[in-house]
C-alpha cells in the first residue's frame, strides 16, 4: 500500500513536464498562487533526484514560472548542474534558464567560468552557440575577463554562425571590462571585412554601438565604414552605418560633405523606408554639422524637408510620427524651411494619435518667430477649447506657455497680449497648471518693467472677479493665480488705478476659503496696497479717507487673525496691530505714509536659478568644518523648535515685524541697505533706479513705455488676445508702410547691391519692431560667479569606462589574461624545435601596426590613381594623417579592383600571400609531428591553439618585413613562464610637459641601419584648446643628429603631422642618426606649438631633454642556448659585473623588467638564475648571467665593446634599484 | 540596443518575457502590466511607437510594437535602433514563429515558451540584432532540433527512469 502511494506520487510528479504545468496552472484558475506553489514543492523535489534529464525538466519549469514573476534564484546551483550537463538539450534548457535569472548578484555564478570555457571551445557548434548566447544575458566583470580571450579567438572561428555570435557577445565584454577593448579591437575591426554578412553585420553593430557612447575615437574608421556603405547592399547594415555616421559627423564636418552626395543617392534610389528615413536623418545630422560653415545645401535641405513631407502626409501613422520627428531636428538649424510646412503640422494637432499630436506640438515649439508667435498660439488656443480630456488639455496649455516663455520671451513683440493671453488660460476648467500660469505672469510682470502697469490692471480685474475663479472647489490648481494677482497689485501698487476698489476686492470674506498660502500672500500685499493709498490721500491731503481706509482694515482684518493656518494668523495680526498704531498716529495728525511706505522700500531682483551654486567659496573658507562644535545629543533635541522657527523666517526674508519704534525703523533700513549692498544677490547687474521711499511715487523711475492706450480693455464678444492680434497685426501694417516710404527714401539717395537684399526680406523678423521698449531684466548672478558650467556627467555611466583611444599603438603591458601551462624551460636550437611558448603581448601590436600597413597601402593605391604629385611617402605615415588624407579626396573609390592593376603592389601582395601559404604548409607538418608526440587529448588541443597563434604572428613578422620596419621577427621567450601576472609595463617614458600638451617618447633602434634610431613621441592635448602647427627641433650633437629632410637647415625644426583637438593624442616618429652607441646622450629640444582658441590663438614652447640611453641602442634579439655558449667560448668579449641589494620583486618580474626596459631577451633560465642575451645596431653582442639572491641581485655582463657594458649595466642598475 | 522583449496578449498575460538588462522579478512583472496598460489602451489604427515607459529607462527609450490577433509584441529599445528596422523585425519574427510552428497561434507560444525564447535567440542576443534573415534562422533551428532528436533515443525519457528506479 505504501509503496503503490510513493509509486504514484513518483510517476505523478515525473508525468509533469512544461506542458503540464502550463495546463495545470490553466486548470486552477481561482487558486493559482496554491497550485503553483504545490508545483514548486514538487519541482524541488526534482531537483533532489540525480537524473539529469529529471533536473532540466524541473529547471524548464522553472523558467517559465519565472516569466510568471517568481523568483527562482535558489535553484542557481542546479540550474548550473543543468548547463554542465553533456547533452545539447539539457545544456539549452540549462543556459536558457540562467541567461533568465543570472545576474551580477548571483553567487555561483563564478562557478560557471570553467563550464562555459569547456562549452566555448566545444566541438558542437550549438553547444557553443548556445554558451555565447546564454552568456550574452548575464556576463559580469569577472567572467568577461576571464573568457575574453577565449571568445576573442572564437571570432576568428571557421563557422560564421559561431563568429558572429563572438563578435556581438565582445560589446558586452567590453562593458563589462574594459581593458580587454584595445587589445581586442583590431581583430574586431577585421571582422569589419568578413566574408561572411551576418558576421560583417555583428561587428557593424558592436562598433556602432561603442562609437555611439564615444564617437571621436571611432573617427579614424570613417573610411572603412564608407567603404562598407557604399558597397553594401544590406539594409540592416547600411542602417547602422549611416546610423554611426550621424553621430560621427558632428565631430568632421569634412567627413559631412563628403557623405551628402552618397546619401541622397540612397535617398533617391532605395525603396526601404527604413533606410530612406534613417538616410534623411543622418543628412540632417550633416547639415546640422555644417551649418556655420557652408551655407551652400539648401538642395539637400529641400530634399529632406520635401521627403519628411511626404512621410508625413502617408496614412501610415508610423510614417508620420517618424516624419515629425525628423522634422524638428530639421527645426533646430534651418527653421525657414520647416516654417513653411506650418499649415500639416497644424493639421497634425488634429491627429487622433495623442504621439503624433504631442510631436506636433514639439514642432510648433520650434517653428515659432516674432512673426508667427500670435497667429500659433490662437491656434493652440481654439485647440485648447477644443481638447477633450485634461491631460491632453493640460499638455498644451504648458506647450503654449513654453512657447511663448522660450529664450527668455524672445519672440514676444507684445507683452500686453501674452498677459492677456494668461488670463484666458484662467478660464480653464479643471487644469492642474495653475501655478505655472501664475509663475508666469510674476515672471513677465518682475521681469518687463514696461507692462507693470497693464499687469496691475488686469490683475486687479482678476482679484475683482476672484469669486469666479475660486468658487469651483474642486478645481483648486487655478486658485494659484491669485496669489500671482495679489503680489503684482501689491507689489506695483503705484501703478493701480481704483487702489481702493482693489483693496476691498482683496478684504472680502470670501477670500477667507482660499488656501492658506495664497491667503498669507493676499494679507501680506494688502498692506502694500494699504500703504500706497495712504500715501496718496496723505498727499492729496485727504486725512478723512486716509483714516476711514485705516478703519476699514482694522475692521476686516481680524477675520485673517482667526484663520487656521499659522502663517496667514501671524501676518494679520502683526499687521492688525501696526495698524491700529498707525491709526493712533492718524488721530494725532502725525503724517505717517511715508513711514509706512518705508516698509516695502527696495525693488525685488529676480536671481537666476544657478546663482547660489556659482558664488564662489571664498579662500580659507572650509564649509566641512564646524563652526561650533556639534552639541550633544540631548542638546539637538532642544534645539529643534528653534531651527523650524528660523527656517520659517528666511522662507519669509522680505516679511518683517513692522516695527513701532520710529528709530528702530530707521536703523533696520540703514541695515538692510547695508545688507542689500553686500549681499551678491542685491548686487544689480545695471544700475537702474532704485525705488526710494522718499522718491515721490510719479511716473519718473518707470521705464518709457508707449503703451498704446487707445486699446480697449473690454470688447464685448471677443476674445482680448484676439483684440491684440488684430492690433499688432494693424501697427505692423503701419510698421511696414513707413518702412517702405523710408526704403524708397533710401532708394533715392543710394542704389545699390544692398537694395535687393532688402527687399528679399521684407517681412523678415528683424524688420518687426517690439511694440514697446522691452526691457527683460536678466536674472542675477552673484559677483565673479564661477563660469564652471553644469555638465553633471553622470560619475556612474558604464559607457565612460569605454572611453578609450583606439588609436594609440598598443603597449606591450596591454593584453587579455590568458590562462597558461607551465613550460618547459630551455629551449633548443631552431632546428630541433620550434620555441612553444612567446611573447604574446606582442601580438596585438603587431596586428595593429599590420592594420596601419594595410591602410597605408590603401592610401598608397588611392594616391597614385588621383595621379597627385609623386610625393615621396612619408616613412612614418599615421593613422590620423590617412583619415584626413580620404577626407581631402574628393569622390570614393572601390580600391580592391584597381589594386590588381598595380603592377608594383600586386605582386608583393602576391608574393605575401604564397608566403603565407607556406608559412601554414610547414606550420601543419609541424602540428602533425606534434601531435604524433603528446598522448594527452587536451594538451594536445591548448599546444594547437597556441600553435596557431604562433604561426598567426610568424606570417604576420614576414609580412611586415616587406615595409622594412625596425622591428625584428621576434619569437622571443621573455621570462614570463609562470602564471603570475606581470604588472602593467610601458616603455613610454615622460618627455616634457606643461598645462597645453604632455609628451611621453620611445626610442627604437633600427635594425636594417646601424646608424639610426626612431624616436615615437606621443603627444598629448591637455587643454581645451585646439594645438596647431606643432614643430619639433633639437639641438644636434657632434654625435647624434635629427634626420631633417633635404634641404633644411640644422636649426630648422620638422613639423609634426597632424594637429590635435582637445583631449586627442597622437604618435608621431623622428629618426636620430648616430655614429657612436657606446654612450648614452641628451640632447636639448623644443616643441613649439600654436594654442587655438575662442579667444585667439597664442604661440608656445615646450623644452624638452631627450634621452638616449644605451638600452634603447639594443634591439632585443632571440639567442638560442648552444649560440649562447658558443658566443661565450669564443672569449673576444669584455666582461663586468654588478650587484644591486635591496630587491624585493620576484625573479620573473625582474626578468620582465630587465627584458621590457632594456631590451633583452632570455636564453636560459634555471631556478633563480638566467642567461640573457642582446644585440646592438651596431652589432655587439651583449650577454648577462642574472642570479637572484636573498635579497640581491647580481649581474655579470659580456659585451664587445667594455664602455657600452659598463654603461649598460649602470642603467640596469638604476632600473633594479628602483624596485 | 534592444532593451526587453515582451509578447502578452489581449488582457496582459505574459506569454513572453525577455529582459537585456537586469530587473527583480517583481520589477519586471511590474514592467509587463505598465507597458501593457500603456499599449493596450491604443487604437488600432494609430502609430506602433511609444515614449517610453516609466520603468525601463529613460528618455533615450521607446517602445515599438504589434498587435497580431491575440497578442502584443512589445520591443523596447533606445535610440541606436532603427524604429521601422524594428518594426520589420518583428514581422519577421512573426514570421518565423510562423514557420517553426506551422500557423503560429497564442496556445503554441503558451505551451512553448522554451522554443519561442531558443527563435528568438537566434535573432536578438544580448540586447543586439544577431540575424534578420528568415531561412538563416529556421537552419539553424532545425538544426538544433535534429540535434535535440539525435540525442532523445539515446538518453531514457523521464518517465522511464522513473520506472525503472522503482523495479
Amino acid at each position: 500500500m505504501a509503496l503503490k502511494m510513493v509509486k504514484g506520487s513518483i510517476d505523478r510528479m515525473f508525468d509533469k513536464n512544461l506542458q503540464d504545468l502550463v495546463r495545470g496552472i490553466r486548470n486552477h484558475k481561482e487558486d493559482e498562487a496554491k497550485y503553483i506553489s504545490q508545483c514548486i514543492d514538487e519541482i524541488k523535489q526534482e531537483l533532489k533526484q540525480d537524473n539529469i534529464a529529471v533536473k532540466a525538466n524541473a529547471v524548464c519549469k522553472l523558467t517559465y514560472l519565472q516569466m510568471l514573476g517568481y523568483d527562482i534564484s535558489w535553484a542557481a546551483f542546479n540550474i548550473i548542474e543543468v548547463m554542465s550537463a553533456s547533452k545539447f538539450t539539457f545544456k539549452r534548457i540549462g543556459y536558457l534558464a540562467a541567461s533568465q535569472c543570472f545576474h551580477e548578484g548571483t553567487d555561483v555564478i563564478m562557478l560557471t567560468t570553467n563550464q562555459i570555457r569547456k562549452d566555448l571551445s566545444s566541438p558542437n557548434q550549438y553547444d557553443t552557440g548556445v554558451a555565447l548566447t546564454g552568456l550574452s544575458c548575464f556576463v559580469t566583470p569577472d567572467l568577461a575577463r576571464d573568457l575574453a580571450n577565449d571568445i576573442m579567438t572564437l571570432m576568428s572561428h571557421t563557422k560564421p554562425y559561431i563568429r558572429k555570435k563572438a563578435v556581438l557577445i565582445m560589446y558586452k565584454v567590453f562593458l563589462k571590462y574594459p581593458e580587454s577593448l584595445r587589445p581586442a579591437f583590431p581583430r574586431l575591426k577585421e571582422k569589419l571585412e568578413d566574408p561572411d554578412p551576418g558576421v560583417q553585420s555583428a561587428a557593424v553593430n558592436v562598433i556602432c554601438e561603442l562609437a555611439r557612447r564615444n564617437p571621436k575615437n571611432y573617427l579614424s574608421l570613417a573610411p572603412l565604414f564608407f567603404k562598407l556603405m557604399t558597397s553594401s547592399t544590406n539594409n540592416w547594415v547600411l542602417i547602422k552605418i549611416i546610423k554611426l555616421f550621424g553621430a560621427l559627423t558632428p565631430l568632421e564636418p569634412r567627413l559631412g560633405k563628403k557623405l551628402i552626395e552618397p546619401l541622397t543617392n540612397l535617398i533617391h534610389s532605395t525603396s526601404a523606408m527604413s533606410l530612406l528615413y534613417e538616410c534623411v536623418n543622418t543628412v540632417i545630422a550633416v547639415l546640422i554639422s555644417l551649418s556655420s560653415g557652408m551655407p551652400n545645401h539648401s538642395a539637400s535641405i529641400q530634399l529632406c524637408v520635401q521627403k519628411l513631407r511626404i512621410l508625413i502626409e502617408d496614412s501610415d501613422q508610423n510614417l508620420k510620427y517618424l516624419g515629425l520627428l525628423a522634422m524638428s531636428k530639421i527645426l533646430k538649424t534651418h527653421p525657414k524651411s520647416v516654417q513653411s510646412h506650418k499649415d500639416l503640422i497644424l493639421q497634425c494637432l488634429d491627429d487622433k494619435d495623442e504621439s503624433i499630436r504631442l510631436r506636433a506640438l514639439d514642432l510648433l515649439y520650434g517653428m515659432v518667430s516674432k512673426k508667427n508667435l500670435m497667429e500659433i498660439v490662437k491656434k493652440l488656443m481654439i485647440h485648447v477649447d477644443k481638447a477633450e480630456g485634461t491631460t491632453y488639455r493640460d499638455e498644451l496649455l504648458t506647450k503654449i506657455i513654453d512657447i511663448c516663455s522660450q529664450s527668455n520671451y524672445q519672440y514676444i513683440t507684445n507683452f500686453e497680449w501674452y498677459i492677456s493671453i494668461l488670463v484666458e488660460l484662467t478660464r480653464l476648467e479643471g487644469t492642474r497648471h495653475g501655478h505655472l500660469i501664475a509663475a508666469q505672469m510674476l515672471d513677465v510682470a518682475i521681469r518687463v518693467k514696461a507692462i507693470r502697469k497693464f499687469a496691475v490692471s488686469q490683475m486687479a480685474m482678476l482679484l475683482d472677479n476672484a469669486h469666479l475663479i475660486a468658487s469651483n472647489t474642486q478645481r483648486n490648481g487655478i486658485c494659484e493665480v491669485l496669489y500671482a494677482a495679489a503680489w503684482i497689485c501689491g507689489e506695483f501698487s503705484e501703478h493701480l488705478e481704483e487702489a481702493n476698489q482693489t483693496l476691498e476686492a482683496m478684504l472680502r470674506p470670501k477670500v477667507t476659503t482660499l488656501p492658506g498660502h495664497i491667503q498669507a500672500v493676499y494679507v501680506q500685499n494688502m498692506v502694500k496696497l494699504y500703504a500706497s493709498i495712504l500715501q496718496q490721500k496723505e498727499q492729496a491731503g485727504e486725512k478723512e479717507a486716509a483714516q476711514e481706509i485705516t478703519q476699514l482694515m482694522i475692521e476686516r482684518l481680524p477675520q485673517f487673525v482667526q484663520s487656521a493656518d499659522l502663517e496667514v494668523q501671524e501676518r494679520a495680526s502683526c499687521i492688525l496691530q501696526l495698524i491700529k498704531y498707525i491709526q493712533k498716529l492718524q488721530v494725532k495728525e502725525v503724517p505717517v505714509a511715508e513711514e509706512v511706505i518705508a516698509l516695502f522700500a527696495g525693488e525685488l531682483n529676480p536671481v537666476a536659478p544657478k546663482a547660489q551654486k556659482k558664488v564662489p567659496v571664498p579662500e580659507g573658507l572650509d564649509l566641512d568644518a564646524w563652526i561650533n562644535e556639534p552639541p550633544s545629543d540631548s542638546e539637538s533635541e532642544d534645539e529643534k523648535p528653534k531651527t523650524i522657527f528660523h527656517e520659517e523666517e528666511q522662507r519669509h526674508s522680505r516679511h518683517r515685524q513692522p516695527e513701532i519704534d520710529e528709530e528702530e525703523l530707521a536703523r533696520r533700513r540703514e541695515a538692510r541697505k547695508q545688507e542689500q549692498a553686500n549681499n551678491p544677490f542685491y548686487i544689480k547687474s545695471s544700475p537702474s533706479p532704485q525705488k526710494r521711499y522718499q522718491d515721490t511715487p510719479g511716473v519718473e523711475h518707470i521705464p518709457v513705455v508707449q503703451i498704446d492706450l487707445s486699446v480697449p480693455l473690454k470688447v464685448p464678444g471677443m476674445p482680448m488676445s484676439d483684440q491684440y492680434v488684430k492690433l499688432e497685426e494693424e501697427r505692423r501694417h503701419k510698421q511696414k508702410l513707413e518702412k517702405d516710404k523710408k526704403k524708397k527714401k533710401q532708394k533715392k539717395e543710394k542704389r545699390g547691391k544692398h537694395h535687393r537684399h532688402n527687399s528679399l526680406h521684407t517681412e523678415s523678423e528683424e524688420d518687426i519692431a517690439p511694440a514697446h521698449h522691452v526691457d527683460i531684466i536678466t536674472e542675477e548672478m552673484p559677483e565673479n560667479a564661477l563660469p564652471s558650467d553644469e555638465d553633471d556627467k553622470d560619475p556612474n555611466d558604464p559607457y565612460k569606462a569605454l572611453d578609450i583611444d583606439l588609436d594609440k599603438p598598443l603597449a606591450d603591458s596591454e593584453k587579455l589574461p590568458v590562462q597558461r601551462h607551465r613550460n618547459v624551460e630551455t629551449l633548443k636550437s631552431p632546428d630541433s624545435e620550434v620555441p612553444l611558448v612567446e611573447k604574446k603581448s606582442k601580438k596585438p601590436k603587431k596586428k595593429e601596426k599590420k592594420h596601419k600597413d594595410k591602410e597605408r597601402d590603401k592610401g598608397k593605391k588611392k594616391e597614385k590613381e588621383k595621379k597627385v604629385v609623386e610625393e615621396e611617402e612619408e616613412e612614418e605615415e599615421k593613422k590620423g594623417e590617412d583619415l584626413d588624407f580620404w577626407l581631402s579626396t574628393a569622390p570614393p573609390t572601390a580600391p580592391t579592383p584597381q589594386a590588381q592593376s598595380e603592377p608594383g603592389t600586386g605582386t608583393a601582395v602576391v608574393a605575401e600571400s604564397q608566403e603565407v601559404k607556406k608559412e601554414e604548409r610547414e606550420e601543419q607538418d609541424e602540428e602533425e609531428e606534434d601531435e604524433g608526440k603528446k598522448s594527452s587529448k587536451h594538451k594536445k588541443k591548448k599546444h594547437k591553439k597556441e600553435k596557431e597563434e604562433k604561426s598567426k604572428d610568424k606570417k604576420k613578422s614576414k609580412k611586415k618585413s616587406h615595409h622594412s620596419e625596425e622591428e625584428p621577427p621576434v619569437s622571443v621567450q621573455n621570462g614570463t613562464l609562470e602564471d603570475e601576472p606581470l604588472p602593467p609595463m610601458s616603455s613610454y617614458r615622460l618627455l616634457a610637459e606643461n598645462p597645453y600638451i604632455k609628451m611621453t617618447y620611445d626610442i627604437q633602434g633600427n635594425l636594417q641601419n646601424d646608424s639610426q634610431v626612431t624616436v615615437s613621441v606621443i603627444f598629448e592635448n591637455k587643454s581645451t584648446s585646439f594645438l596647431k602647427s606643432m614643430e619639433l627641433n633639437v639641438l644636434d650633437s657632434l654625435n647624434t643628429k635629427m634626420l631633417r629632410p633635404e634641404g633644411s637647415s640644422v636649426h630648422d625644426g620638422i613639423p609634426v603631422p597632424f594637429q590635435l583637438p582637445p583631449g586627442i593624442s597622437n604618435e608621431a616618429q623622428f629618426v636620430f642618426t648616430l655614429q657612436s652607441i657606446v654612450m648614452a646622450q641628451k640632447l636639448k629640444g623644443t616643441l613649439s606649438f600654436i594654442v587655438k582658441n575662442d579667444e585667439g590663438s597664442t604661440h608656445e614652447k615646450l623644452d624638452f631633454k631627450l634621452h638616449f640611453s644605451c638600452a634603447s641602442y639594443l634591439i632585443t634579439t632571440p639567442c638560442y642556448s648552444d649560440a649562447f655558449a658558443k658566443l661565450l667560448e669564443s672569449g673576444d668579449l669584455h666582461m663586468s659585473s654588478i650587484k644591486v641589494d635591496g630587491i624585493s620583486i620576484s625573479f620573473q618580474h625582474l626578468l620582465a623588467k630587465i627584458c621590457f626596459h632594456h631590451h633583452f631577451s632570455v636564453v636560459e633560465r634555471v631556478d633563480s638564475c638566467a642567461s640573457m642575451y642582446s644585440r646592438s645596431i651596431q652589432g655587439h653582442h651583449v650577454c648577462l648571467l642574472v642570479k637572484k639572491g636573498e635579497n640581491s641581485v647580481s649581474i655579470d655582463g659580456k659585451c664587445n665593446d667594455s664602455t657600452l657594458l659598463s654603461n649598460l649595466l649602470d642603467e640596469m642598475k638604476e632600473t633594479l634599484s628602483k624596485c | 540596443m534592444i532593451k526587453a522583449i515582451l509578447i502578452f496578449n489581449n488582457h496582459g498575460k505574459p506569454r513572453l518575457s525577455k529582459f537585456y538588462q537586469r530587473y527583480s522579478e517583481d520589477t519586471q512583472q511590474q514592467i509587463i502590466r505598465e507597458t501593457f496598460h500603456l499599449v493596450s489602451k491604443r487604437d488600432e489604427n494609430v502609430c506602433n511607437f511609444l515614449e517610453g515607459g516609466l520603468l525601463i529607462g529613460g528618455s533615450d527609450n521607446k517602445l515599438i510594437y504589434r498587435h497580431y490577433a491575440t497578442l502584443y509584441f512589445v520591443f523596447c529599445v533606445d535610440s541606436s535602433e532603427s524604429e521601422l528596422g524594428i518594426l520589420d523585425l518583428i514581422q519577421v519574427f512573426v514570421e518565423t514563429l510562423d514557420k517553426c510552428f506551422e500557423n503560429v497561434c497564442e496556445l503554441d507560444l503558451i505551451f512553448h515558451v522554451d522554443k519561442v525564447h531558443n527563435i528568438l535567440a537566434e535573432m536578438v542576443m544580448g540586447g543586439m540584432v544577431l540575424e534578420t534573415n528568415m531561412n538563416e534562422i529556421v537552419t539553424q533551428i532545425d538544426a538544433q532540433n535534429k540535434l535535440e532528436k539525435s540525442e532523445t533515443f539515446i538518453f531514457q525519457s523521464p518517465r522511464q527512469a522513473g520506472r525503472q528506479r522503482l523495479v
